[in-house]
């Protein structure tokens, strides 16, 4: 890996982020303007101060008048970034590396996604004009061929492969039920998921990310200007992005049971942060939870677990909020929602208030205190056709 | 000497039972069952596999093509040379239309006996009326696909030895078009016409062949007149055991597909070599052409028979065929209707969308879609594969939910995410055999997107 990293040379010093979930009285102007006023309270400077802006969104908007226009930024440099479901991630990861160069002293990442105004549930992407080949299969369908695929490698049936599932859904709807942010506030149960109607593979409604429309953003420095601006700074550790060659889906050895796009850039952020075992290094991970199977194959790609292991950690409730290691303590994807741009800045808005402290004592983590490193995954495409993100963040 | 040099008949897989008319409709029906296309499949694509499978066993390349039908996807626009693209022949090779009428069919056959080269001659049809009326009920989907030729261009399977044509201006059934359906004179009338023709057409092909009724072997009457047809056999003088079977109770009328089709049948059917197989259709006339089969017929094994096809497919209920027709319109999806594909994107990767072609690397890798670093095109239209793993994706939009996908390995290297047809959902297996079939996905601002499906290898219809 051709990465050198830039531990513990860029922080955060202020994010914000607005509640997830179907925002109808909100458009893409409003979304930006509450989460950048939140932003720059946080980090207690004004738009002015920001030296240059990265929007992410996937499809609410294009070129940096998006952001320009609503904010009334004086020429200011702004861009718009898309990288599928890693494009709020990829614009934090523009921002570090504009200010760890030197270019730029204040930087803005933002990230926004209007979902709810295309009349139709689920996500749409804009059609490109193309030959007329392409899949028109749905990611859910797509990802549901992981779960067969990993419960025969592994000998796990397809009654305990339900309840896996299930559980995983049940987790991260118990943590978006704590949350005031998440898009889903209501407990699940293992059995009633287990009930849910399959509508791609084995998999209901339930086993999907939420589809909420949101934004949430942060404000960076060099990390030696960061007590200028805030006592308790979360430094950048790690930033990795692996983009594959889509060979996966043509590729007879693959089996649907592994994303190696995500593997390569767990180990490359590891490298970047000098971590060595991740599973006992980490207070806690935001995975990129899209479908409840692809969660369980992060946990082992980010070698949270054993191969062939994350099943049992799972039903164990070692990645429960109170357990050994803390996955997706904001709800996930699942239960927080998913508008596409966001979510990357979401889950390091999740990492910012756990590892400092400002989460309420009834949704901490249970390695706050003992741990200061947290991990955020987002992940874009489909299993054999993917690009995957990696940061690691850390108050220490 | 011309003659046929290889034959192929497609019959697609769906099968609607006609008891089950008028228990919807309180009308119309009868005893047996017809062929129905599937939802994405047209003339076209019925072509497409017919041609196929003439050209498995096919001994000379075509150097011309004809596509004839009643019910072509486009006006305007050819429609043979999407299946010139699918049969990956080379531009070099003419492909034309021949639409309109089952007449039409006939006379690209004609053409073909009387041309210098070998022509392949594709006829395909989707056949039906409004619900409840007599051409619903005795329709049927189809395809047949000849392939015409000199004996210095292969084996002849059964050459030609006589013809005769009559056309004659009357009016019996008519369709404005773009209409569903077509209108009809009195019966009486057209059968009155056709009556007198065919036994004229008939009288004049057989005294060309130098034969009289009783050498016959096998009498062939096609025409969408069903009751003329029958006149003209029962009166030609051939003994009823000679005239052949039209179908009528597995497949029926597949119009312009009808007289190829049952004329591969017989060739199937009773392979005797100096077999008399005569074929009168009754269209705006009457046409007629006298075939003896050869000694090469014998030893001719078809790769895909007929037998296998008729013994095959599965039930579709009558709503669903209302459905799949127009007929009755059913809640879509609710998700985004896809767009209309892009002319220029499909001409630039015509060899993909149309031939199913990918690529192979120097390191051995088979790429699908093809890759514009590798060097070798490698055609998998004809490749078998098996299914890996699959999903049924309930949300997907499709003409006809639910989607059915799944990865294919392919014999011989390649894996590629593919849509299944022709298949219910609780059939489909990890290890299932499958093989590519060209499909329309959907229509899309009139555009019809081609494109390449996978479907059950069907044991019955494939000899080993």
């Amino acid at each position: 890996m051709g990465s050198n990293g830039i531990k513990d040379r860029v922080a955060i010093i202020g994010m914000g982020c607005t509640r997830f979930t179907e925002h109808w009285d909100k458009g893409v102007d409003d979304l930006l303007l509450d989460v950048t006023g939140e932003t720059f309270a946080s980090a207690g400077v004004t738009k002015d101060d920001v030296d240059a802006y990265w929007l992410g969104t996937a499809q609410s908007g294009m070129s940096g008048l998006t952001l320009a226009k609503p904010l009334r930024l004086g020429d200011k440099p702004v861009t718009r970034v898309e990288n599928y479901c890693a494009t709020g991630s990829e614009a934090l990861r523009q921002a570090a590396y504009a200010v760890a160069s030197g270019a730029y002293d204040i930087a803005m990442a933002v990230g926004v996604e209007k979902v709810k105004d295309s009349g139709y549930q689920g996500l749409n992407a804009f059609p490109i004009p193309n030959d007329g080949t392409q899949r028109t299969l749905t990611a859910a369908a797509m990802f549901s061929m992981v779960a067969p695929a990993y419960a025969r490698r592994y000998g796990v049936s397809d009654g305990e492969m339900r309840t896996v599932l299930a559980r995983i859904a049940s987790k991260n709807h118990a943590n978006g039920a704590v949350n005031p942010r998440a898009q889903f506030r209501k407990e699940m149960s293992v059995e009633r998921l287990c009930a849910m109607p399959a509508v791609a593979g084995g998999l209901s409604v339930f086993d999907c990310a939420g589809v909420a429309d949101g934004a949430a953003a942060a404000i960076v420095v060099r990390a030696e200007d960061a007590h200028r601006y805030t006592d308790k700074p979360l430094l950048i550790k790690a930033l990795s992005l692996v983009v594959g060659d889509g060979s996966g889906l043509m590729d007879p050895a693959y089996d649907y049971t592994t994303f190696p796009e995500v593997a390569a850039s767990a180990r490359d952020a590891y490298a970047q942060a000098g971590i060595t075992s991740p599973a006992g290094e980490l207070a806690m991970a935001e995975v990129h939870d899209c479908f409840t199977p692809t969660e369980l194959v992060l946990l082992e790609d980010l070698e949270l677990a054993e191969r062939g292991s994350a099943w049992k950690q799972v039903l164990a409730g070692a990645f429960d909020r109170d357990g050994e290691l803390p996955v997706n303590p904001d709800g996930g994807l699942k239960s927080f929602g998913h508008p596409v741009g966001a979510s990357g800045l979401r889950m390091m808005f999740e990492a910012w208030l756990q590892l400092r402290g400002e989460a309420p004592a009834e949704r901490r983590i249970s390695t706050y205190g003992s741990r200061s490193l947290a991990l955020t995954h987002n992940l874009g495409g489909y299993p054999g056709e993917m690009l995957s993100f990696v940061s690691i963040l850390g108050t220490a | 000497m011309r003659g046929i040099l290889a034959w192929g008949g497609y019959l697609p897989h769906r099968r609607l039972d006609r008891r089950a008319i008028p228990a919807l409709t309180g009308t119309g029906g009868g005893a047996g069952r017809r062929t129905v296309a599937s939802y994405d499949e047209d003339a076209t694509t019925l072509g497409v596999a017919a041609a196929a499978y003439a050209l498995q066993d096919a001994p000379a390349e075509p150097r011309a093509l004809w596509f004839a039908t009643t019910d072509p996807p486009y006006a305007d626009k050819t429609n043979a040379t999407a299946l010139h693209a699918a049969l990956r022949l080379d531009r070099a090779v003419p492909a034309y239309d021949a639409v309109g009428s089952v007449r039409s069919a006939v006379g690209a056959l004609r053409a073909a006996f009387d041309a210098a080269v070998p022509v392949l001659v594709v006829a395909a049809d989707l056949r039906g009326g409004l619900p409840g009326g007599p051409d619903e009920a005795a329709g049927g989907d189809g395809a047949a696909a000849l392939l015409i030729g000199a004996d210095t261009d292969g084996p002849l399977l059964a050459e030609i030895v006589g013809s005769s044509s009559l056309t004659e201006e009357f009016l019996d059934r008519w369709r404005a078009p773009g209409e569903g359906a077509s209108r009809l004179w009195e019966e009486r009338f057209g059968e009155a016409r056709y009556t007198e023709l065919g036994t004229e057409a008939l009288k004049l092909a057989l005294e060309a062949a130098g034969i009289g009724p009783e050498d016959v072997g096998s009498l062939v009457v096609a025409g969408l007149h069903g009751r003329a047809a029958r006149a003209v056999a029962a009166r030609s003088g051939v003994p009823a055991d000679r005239i052949a079977d039209p179908l009528a109770a597995t497949v029926g009328n597949v119009g312009a597909a009808q007289p190829a089709l049952l004329l591969s049948r017989e060739l199937e059917e009773t392979p005797d070599p100096g077999r008399i197989i005569v074929l009168v259709v009754l269209s705006d006339g009457a046409d007629v052409l006298v075939l003896r089969t050869t000694q090469a017929l014998a030893g001719h094994r078809p790769t895909r028979p007929l037998a296998g096809q008729l013994d095959t497919g599965a039930a579709v209920g009558y709503g669903t065929y209302l459905a799949w027709r127009g007929l009755l319109p059913v809640e879509p999806p609710r998700r985004p209707e896809p767009a209309r594909p892009s002319s220029s994107a499909a001409h630039r990767n015509r060899d993909w969308k149309f031939g199913f072609v990918g690529s192979r690397a120097d390191d051995g890798m088979l790429r699908l879609p093809p890759s514009p670093l590798d060097g070798t095109a490698v055609p998998m239209s004809g490749t078998t594969g098996t299914i890996v793993t699959f999903t049924v994706d309930r949300l997907a939009y499709s003409p006809s939910p639910p989607v059915v996908f799944a990865v294919i390995d392919f014999d011989g290297g390649g894996r590629l995410p593919m849509e299944l047809t022709d298949v219910d959902v609780d059939e489909v297996r990890i290890g299932g055999r499958v093989e590519p079939t060209f499909r329309r996905l959907f229509t899309a601002d009139g555009v019809h997107n081609y494109f390449w499906k996978a479907r059950p290898v069907r044991a019955p219809e494939r000899e080993a």
